[in-house]
């Protein structure tokens, strides 16, 4: 975190050096973007602490921790691959789980998949490419991205 | 439904929560107390450093030379057009169908099969300001270890779709 604090001010004292009105527009752009962004997350923030509350932690154990194995893969390639969030509530989301004792794998499944696959997304998929292409390409996707997780709950 | 519409909603399901939440934790009930404090945790630790993510991504965007790639995508073939369109892909932001449109545009430019869906990957797993706010949230080991699986992942199913759709005759249509 405070890496992540001292290379943003270098960048922008870096970009200040450079170009006055652009790192002004930059900076005001990325604020924006968080301000139009932060009612969503408290949402997602206040649904996932809801959810943790009502849910016993040997339930979400069970399902996405530690010991899960294939349950966890499975529950989390099904979640990502039908779930429809965008990175900046899906990243958060998976640091609460992580935090919350779900397994890397299983959470890295569910990054996988969400990124690639689009079940809710394929009649739009299937306008640009037919059903055939389309379907394809979200099967592949979806064997890729469940060995990509799985690697990295052997890695990691 | 208008913007300011849905920012409302959005507002009124947020105090109600918090209402809910106050009320529900001052009466001693288990579930408010511990939501409460769950979503404490989460949010203390993620107000630290989530404007500063977003300044880095605002910063990108002004000084990414986005026009330069644009007008070399398209034109290369093999490996050379690969790179191209992973770094078009790598430039922008968006939900996956946000990429449909381009990839009809990417076609319409003579575009190889390959590195058309060689561009969807990227697109789905390497936007910058998503792996910022990846490396962000769940730290350096587990981006880069990602995004070093994924990138043969993707270039693989590019490579199996190029193969499967190359009978039927392959197209991106323009839904409009």
């Amino acid at each position: 975190m405070i890496v992540l604090w001292i290379s943003t001010a270098a960048a922008v004292l870096l970009s200040f050096l450079f170009d006055r009105r652009k790192t002004w527009k930059g900076v005001h752009t990325g604020l924006r973007m968080f301000l139009r962004i932060l009612p969503d997350f408290l949402i997602v923030l206040a649904a996932a602490a809801l959810f943790l509350s009502l849910v016993p932690d040997r339930t979400l154990s069970h399902w996405i921790g530690r010991d899960s194995g294939l349950r966890g893969f499975a529950a989390a390639a099904l979640a990502g691959s039908i779930a429809l969030v965008p990175g900046f509530i899906a990243f958060p989301l998976a640091a609460v789980l992580l935090k919350s004792g779900a397994s890397l794998g299983s959470v890295a499944v569910f990054i996988t998949t969400l990124m690639m696959v689009g079940i809710f997304t394929l009649p739009i998929e299937k306008r640009y490419f037919g059903w055939r292409t389309s379907i394809l390409r979200n099967a592949l996707s979806f064997l890729g991205a469940l060995m990509v997780g799985f690697c990295m709950g052997l890695i990691l | 439904m208008k913007k300011s519409q849905s920012l409302y909603i959005r507002l009124t399901i947020l105090v109600l929560a918090a209402a809910g939440a106050f009320v529900s934790s001052k009466a001693g009930f288990q579930i408010g107390t511990r939501a409460v404090s769950h979503f404490s945790s989460f949010f203390l630790e993620m107000i630290a450093f989530l404007p500063v993510l977003f300044i880095l991504i605002g910063l990108l965007d002004v000084w990414v030379p986005r026009e330069k790639v644009e007008r070399h995508v398209g034109k290369e073939s093999g490996i050379k057009g690969s790179v191209w369109v992973i770094l078009l892909a790598m430039l922008q932001a968006g939900p996956l169908y946000g990429a449909f449109p381009v990839s009809h545009m990417l076609w319409k430019k003579g575009c190889s099969t390959r590195n058309i869906f060689i561009y969807l990957g990227a697109f789905s797993t390497l936007k910058i300001p998503m792996l910022t706010f990846e490396t962000g949230f769940l730290g350096w080991r587990f981006t880069l270890v990602r995004t070093a699986l994924t990138l043969p992942v993707f270039i693989l199913i590019a490579f199996a779709m190029e193969h499967l759709t190359a009978k039927k005759g392959f197209s991106v249509n323009d839904p409009r």
